[in-house]
């Protein structure tokens, strides 16, 4: 079953293209991140799927129905985190978060969804006073309060310390694991390695590549550098696979005390595939 | 293995939806408070300042039957349309509109909620400064209520629906100047502290708030019907003003 699926999609601002024909799919339960530097059509393709933006080309496919015309019953099925909201409501946490739960059936209980993103000792403040993790974190509140199928992330954890990252990343597993699916863009890439099960990479409005975080662009085949220290001296060898050099060294008893294998890092991959494309 | 994450679909019915944003409008307003009361300060002192002294020429020799009616009209346009067009404005700018564009609100569902509270601060904001009227001498037939309200809610649906369609085709520091225009042009031909241009039944069309301001008159001060004209004239700008709303209204 898929929850999203794309083809062909393209939007153009004022003449200029900045969705430039992506495909896309992602299976339910699934969470896909989206990753690319600021201005590579993240944000745009996003806005489409969640129908707040009409496309200039493609078919898209969201839980079934197109977002362009899909009506409010498809609107309660998914959720959506929202990116540099700032609406200044002179409401308090509590009363938002019981607002919004006011809009869906069967809504979590929003104690226990502000409780969920850590705003308990917050419940009863004004939004305008919040800081700006705090924000962040009622936004995912608000998002996740209707328990929708598929819910967007568009740079969720921007503005969070790293302990609030982490908390956050264990919110997001257990709602994958109870069957959400979720599309994630991000600029962190430890945030997409951490969560994704796949993940895309956007450059100039085209994906440049789409895969598992440790298969991306040829990652896992990319072969693997060997570094030891023999009589003091380092040693590094460039190898396809690792394992007959380590064998070697071991029955040669060589010493492996600093012995060090490296892949590339996913960065390492991220930046190498959007370099070519900037 | 339906633990607190499991997703359920579906949304609540319509009606609820709505009758919780219709709440969420009128905490938002009962929390700029200050700003509601302020509002009625200039009705209020037209009321005193026209109803009780000589300081401009009104047609007939009641003051006060003239003025008081005049005076419930510009409370009704300056908080649907002025009001409004300003909060929702920046409302729009703030993300408070986007974020309720994500949720399983609909576009009139949230038009009707709006329209829908801000008849409720109205109706107070009306008893109070009838209350007022009552106090210096207004002497209202009240068996011609019925009918005062009926034209008023055809005025409020007018005003509701200009405002949201300028908050949706305009930035929001134009929309705050372009209301105050227009609630300053009114206040001036409308018909409030002198006699409207007599423009004949034209002028209802053209005016509305001299043509609402006419029809209270007609009831609460003399008892008599809304003219036709006026129901066709408020009925029509309803029609045409809440439609465009509803079809350029905006998000974001």
């Amino acid at each position: 079953m898929t929850a999203i699926e794309v083809r062909g999609l393209r939007k153009a601002y004022r003449g200029h293209e900045v969705v430039r024909g992506i495909d896309l799919e992602v299976a339910r339960g699934e969470v896909f991140a989206l990753l690319g530097p600021n201005g590579a059509g993240k944000t745009t393709t996003t806005e489409i799927l969640e129908g707040h933006r009409r496309r200039d080309g493609g078919e898209v496919r969201v839980l079934g129905a197109d977002p362009g015309t899909a009506g409010s019953e498809w609107r309660a099925r998914i959720g959506i985190v929202l990116q540099d909201t700032d609406d200044a409501a002179d409401l308090t946490v509590s009363e938002m978060v019981k607002h919004l739960a006011g809009f869906y059936p069967d809504p979590r209980p929003p104690a226990e969804v502000i409780d969920l993103v850590g705003l308990t000792p917050k419940g009863g403040s004004r939004i305008r006073t919040l800081s700006g993790g705090q924000r962040r974190r009622l936004d995912v509140a608000l998002g996740i309060v209707g328990r929708p199928e598929l819910l967007f992330l568009d740079e969720p954890t921007t503005g969070f310390d790293p302990q609030a990252r982490r908390h956050f990343w264990d919110l997001i597993r257990a709602l994958a694991a109870e069957g959400t699916t979720i599309l994630l863009t991000t600029h962190y890439l430890e945030e997409a390695e951490a969560l994704a099960d796949r993940l895309a990479v956007l450059a100039a409005g085209e994906i440049v590549a789409v895969g598992t975080p440790a298969g991306l662009g040829g990652r896992a085949s990319a072969g693997a550098k060997v570094s030891w220290r023999e009589n003091g001296v380092l040693r590094t060898e460039q190898v396809a696979d690792p394992t007959p050099l380590i064998r070697e060294l071991v029955a040669a008893d060589t010493d492996l005390s600093s012995l060090t294998v490296t892949r590339p890092t996913l960065e390492d991959t991220y930046l190498t595939l959007i370099g070519a494309h900037l | 293995m339906s633990g607190v994450f499991a997703p359920a679909p579906g949304r609540a019915s319509m009606r609820s939806v709505v009758a919780s944003q219709i709440r969420m409008e009128l905490t938002l307003t009962a929390r700029r408070g200050e700003a509601v009361v302020l509002a009625m300060g200039v009705p209020l002192l037209v009321l005193l300042g026209a109803g009780l002294t000589e300081v401009t020429n009104v047609p007939g020799d009641d003051r006060l039957a003239f003025v008081v009616p005049g005076v419930l009209a510009l409370t009704v346009m300056s908080t649907a349309f002025t009001g409004q067009a300003i909060t929702t404005g920046y409302e729009r700018s703030y993300g408070v509109l986007k974020r309720l564009g994500a949720s399983p609100l609909t576009r009139p569902g949230l038009l009707f909620a709006k329209t829908a509270a801000v008849l409720g601060l109205i109706v107070v904001q009306l008893i109070a400064l009838a209350a007022v009227g009552l106090a210096v001498g207004w002497r209202p037939h009240f068996e011609a209520v019925l009918p005062a309200l009926g034209i008023t809610v055809l005025a409020t649906a007018a005003y509701s629906g200009l405002a949201l369609l300028m908050a949706s085709l305009l930035r929001p520091e134009a929309t705050t100047g372009a209301a105050t225009l227009i609630y300053v042009l009114m206040l001036a031909a409308g018909g409030i502290m002198f006699a409207a241009p007599d423009l004949g039944t034209w002028g209802w069309f053209v005016l509305p708030l001299a043509a609402h301001a006419e029809a209270l008159r007609e009831t609460l001060s003399y008892g008599r019907s809304v003219p036709t004209a006026i129901w066709l004239s408020l009925g029509a700008w309803a029609l045409v003003l809440v439609t465009a709303a509803a079809r350029k209204f905006r998000w974001e």
